[in-house]
């Protein structure tokens, strides 16, 4: 049995996905709107979907506009944005309750697609620019949301490895854009990169949900009318890693109770590649699950943790690893973390282990795809990485990951920065 | 087995009382490959005041120890139990709120033998002193990672401004200094108390045959031996109606401030309908007041005092209840001082018909989106259960909220002297 039915194809310029379901009681409309991370756009980038939430031309006012959505059923409107690798996404998602489910049968689903349309095509104007007032509201939250990493210290911590980790690729940008550009941005050069957006970047849509295909493609055809597309910006190249040299280590020192251990190490192999399944399962045996090495060995051996974990950078190749511990024990930390690195690569781990992980993957993906959003996000790897791997086989291929598979790919991984983030000195 | 039908949802729900005092509910969800299952105990950090199984006099235990016992069950003779759900396919969980303890897993594989897990490991406790002492590092870090947490904070000094001593006060998972004083013994006489099964809630949601899956439960259930359930005596010390201080700040290392509305429940003593009626009327208050749509949120937005963070919400059990709003802010005394003249100046008889039709809608939307979610569905119908509510009735009751309800509640529960704020400030 096929695990997910989607059906894609190219309308004015967007490529729409479908996905029937009747699984949910809701329906799901993402847009992903895709284009390299770049240092000159990544702010303006960061603060256009903000800007476009406010307000349609139907519904100008920022109060009318939510009103309409409350009176859609509470449809939920979202935006966010991402980096996959180096390519910089846009999210702009509508949940809308599907009709079949309530006392009234407003046809809601058309209604959402026009919404959503809306949001993107037809945003307020004022001159040659966004309204002044919007933009100038969005800045001020924006830049709130860039300096409120700072305050959340395990984010901080990660985008801190990050920027140390890949301080010469675009990769070292966050999603959020840098503060210090945000004041530049005006109604009017922001409302020209969106224009330029609309023509150039790659855009895709998916529909999740108890729909009708040829419904759906209707509404989509009616409201999803694009400029024309000129000098479409292709899949950003994927930046070489950066020759390895000393591994570096960076301490930094603020007022704070917990320290934060982050490492990140290069693998080599990101999304696209033959070796990816084996890199899921090598994560799983080392840092992914409770039952991994660093679990066991940080926090229920040692009780040096409540948290010690790793994770994969699918589309960049790193591997990234968390701790909260306390200042004194660094050093220990730091040790024994790169101990079962070393047992990863030394081949320490049991057939046991490896099925034990296969089977808690399997179970994550199919958990993942019981959401709309996760299955979009399962999908829309597929596209950022222009590979094409069905559910079916992505599952095949972590269950036929072999010892020597994991073994190959430990031997590739290469520690590049150890970052902590400790206490003021007495 | 009673099947209780939700036409409208297009949902049934299946549900057994076993003979040893166990609820059992179970939601099938075809085209789910998910399986999520909950066993919960209606006990929490609030409960350290009871009469042990078997005894007489009321003993107060340590803070902090419905959630150390909730680490500590996961630890047997034969190891870690996160191991057995791990090579079954699954992952587990466990949380404690101020009134449960939840024990769960999912899994889309080998559910009967993940549930065959998830109620052995749950009922049959293993403490040593050896391993009590070696959680104390591992709870010590959780909590000195919530003393860096600025939203913790922020909610939790809000609660301690909130009340002179109803438990509710007390951090989940209690001090360094309170979690040093549990012992082996404390967690049994905990356990005895709290895990009968005549305490407890089973909830599963998932793809299933539910006869299949009853029978399974039962026949477990039927190899165990409890002792006779007793009703649990619990003490609360008296609460009064008044805020235990009006303001709070701490001062801590961020660089946005954070400001925190409260407003308490002068007498929270609703149970079962009566008390859904009630938070879904404040719910609802709240979005009329404070939702995206309405005038104010736009004004204070537009003025710069709140963000996205800005958020609100109402949580009511039998003996506590409060209301909280606020978010990340530039001005935190400003935004203190706007929501409460917002709240304040509200006067009921302003609201609109269709406003109030337009903030039903939403809710209603709110909920069938919140239906997507086994999670949601078996977390929260624990919760409601807990208070003698039906998690179903949620969509009717809406429908019935009138004008006059909203009047009512808003006269009742906006007093000046329940209010209360706590800032994050940087140092």
């Amino acid at each position: 049995m096929k695990l997910v039915d989607e059906r894609t194809y190219t309308l004015n310029g967007i490529n729409v996905h479908t996905i029937p379901t009747n699984k949910f009681k809701t329906n799901t409309i993402v847009l992903k709107v895709k284009a390299p991370l770049s240092e000159e756009d990544v702010t303006v980038r960061a603060i256009l979907p903000y800007v476009l939430q406010n307000a349609t031309e139907s519904h100008p006012q920022p109060s009318q506009f939510r009103a309409y959505l409350d009176e859609l059923y509470g449809a939920s409107l979202a935006v966010d944005l991402s980096k996959k690798g180096e390519d910089h996404i846009i999210s702009i998602r509508l949940e809308i309750a599907n009709e079949k489910f309530l006392k009234d049968s407003t046809p809601l689903l058309e209604k959402g697609i026009e919404l959503l349309s809306e949001v993107l095509l037809k945003p307020v104007t004022e001159g040659n620019g966004f309204k002044t007032a919007t933009v100038e509201k969005e800045k001020r939250a924006l830049k709130q949301r860039i300096q409120s990493v700072y305050d959340d210290k395990m984010r901080y911590a990660s985008q801190r490895l990050i920027e140390e980790m890949c301080a010469e690729e675009p990769y070292r940008l966050s999603a959020n854009g840098e503060k210090d550009k945000v004041e530049a941005i005006t109604a009017e050069s922001l409302y020209s990169y969106y224009q330029n957006m609309l023509k150039t970047n790659d855009i895709h849509l998916y529909l999740v949900g108890d729909i009708k295909e040829e419904e759906v493609d209707e509404y989509v055809k009616k409201y999803f009318v694009l400029p024309d597309q000129e000098n479409k910006v292709t899949s950003s190249i994927q930046q070489p890693n950066k020759d390895m040299t000393e591994p570096n280590e960076v301490i930094e020192r603020q007022d704070i109770k917990q320290g934060k251990l982050n490492i990140g190490y290069r693998t080599n192999v990101t999304f696209k590649d033959d070796l990816y399944y084996a890199l899921q399962v090598f994560n799983g045996i080392f840092g992914g699950f409770s039952h991994s090495k660093l679990f066991i060995n940080v926090r229920e051996k040692e009780s040096l943790a409540y948290y010690a974990a790793s994770r994969v950078e699918s589309h960049k190749g790193l591997l990234l690893v968390m701790s909260g511990i306390d200042f004194s024990n660094y050093e220990k930390a730091v040790t024994i973390i790169n101990q079962q690195i070393e047992a990863m690569k030394q081949g320490e781990y049991t057939n046991g282990e490896i099925s034990q992980t296969k089977a808690v993957i399997k179970n994550q993906i199919l958990e993942t795809i019981d959401t709309a959003r996760g299955l979009i996000e399962v999908l829309y790897n597929n596209e950022v990485s222009e590979v094409d791997k069905p559910i079916e086989a992505f599952l095949e291929g972590v269950e036929n990951v072999t010892k020597e598979e994991i073994q190959e790919v430990a031997k590739m991984i290469e520690l590049d920065t150890t970052y902590f983030l400790t206490g003021k000195e007495a | 087995m009673e099947k209780i039908e939700f036409k409208q949802l297009e949902e049934n729900l299946y549900h057994e009382t076993l003979d040893n005092g166990l609820e059992v509910y179970l939601l099938p969800k075809s085209g789910f490959h998910k399986t999520y299952a909950t066993f919960t105990t209606k006990y929490g950090s609030i409960d350290n005041k009871f009469v042990p199984l078997g005894e007489d006099d009321f003993v107060t235990v340590p803070d902090g120890i419905a959630h150390f016992l909730e680490h500590k069950l996961f630890e047997k003779e034969h190891g870690d139990v996160f191991q057995d759900f791990s090579k079954q396919g699954a992952s587990a969980n466990a949380f404690t709120s101020f009134t449960r303890t939840a024990y769960l897993f999912s899994s889309t594989s080998n559910v009967e033998k993940n549930l065959e897990t998830l109620m052995d490991f749950v009922q049959a406790p293993y403490f040593t002193e050896k391993t009590v002492e070696k959680e104390k590092g591992i709870i010590g870090q959780e909590i000195t990672m919530y003393e860096d947490n600025a939203d913790w904070r922020a909610y939790f000094g809000l609660i301690e401004s909130m009340f002179h001593s109803h438990p509710v006060k007390i951090d989940i998972a209690g001090t360094i200094d309170s979690i040093s004083k549990i012992t082996k013994d404390s967690l049994y006489t905990c356990y005895e108390t709290f895990y009968h099964p005549s305490n407890m809630l089973l909830f599963i949601v998932g793809p299933m045959d539910t006869s299949e899956m009853m029978q399974f439960i039962k026949d477990n259930q039927a190899k165990k031996t409890f002792k006779e359930k007793e009703e649990i005596k619990r003490q609360f010390d008296e609460e009064p109606t008044s805020v235990n201080e009006k303001k709070k700040v701490l001062k801590m290392n961020v660089h946005t401030s954070k400001c925190m509305v409260g407003i308490k429940e002068s007498n929270p003593t609703k149970q079962g309908p009566e008390l859904l009626k009630h938070e879904l009327t404040v719910n609802i208050l709240l979005d009329l007041l404070f939702g995206k749509s309405s005038d104010h949120y736009q004004k204070l937005y537009d003025d710069g005092l709140i963000d996205e963070t800005f958020a609100y919400d109402y949580t009511g059990e039998n003996g506590f209840g409060f209301a909280m709003l606020g978010g990340d802010t530039s001005e935190p005394d400003k935004l203190a001082e706007r929501v409460q003249s917002i709240l304040l100046q509200f006067d009921p008889n302003s609201i609109e018909e269709q406003e109030l039709e337009r903030i039903k809608k939403k809710k209603i939307g709110s909920f069938l989106r919140a239906l997507n979610s086994p999670e949601f569905i078996a977390n929260q119908f624990t919760r409601y259960a807990f208070n003698n509510m039906d998690l179903f009735e949620v969509t009717p009751q809406l429908e019935k909220i009138t004008l006059e309800d909203l009047k009512a509640v808003a006269k009742d529960f906006i007093k000046e002297e329940a209010f209360t704020t706590c800032q994050v400030v940087p140092k």
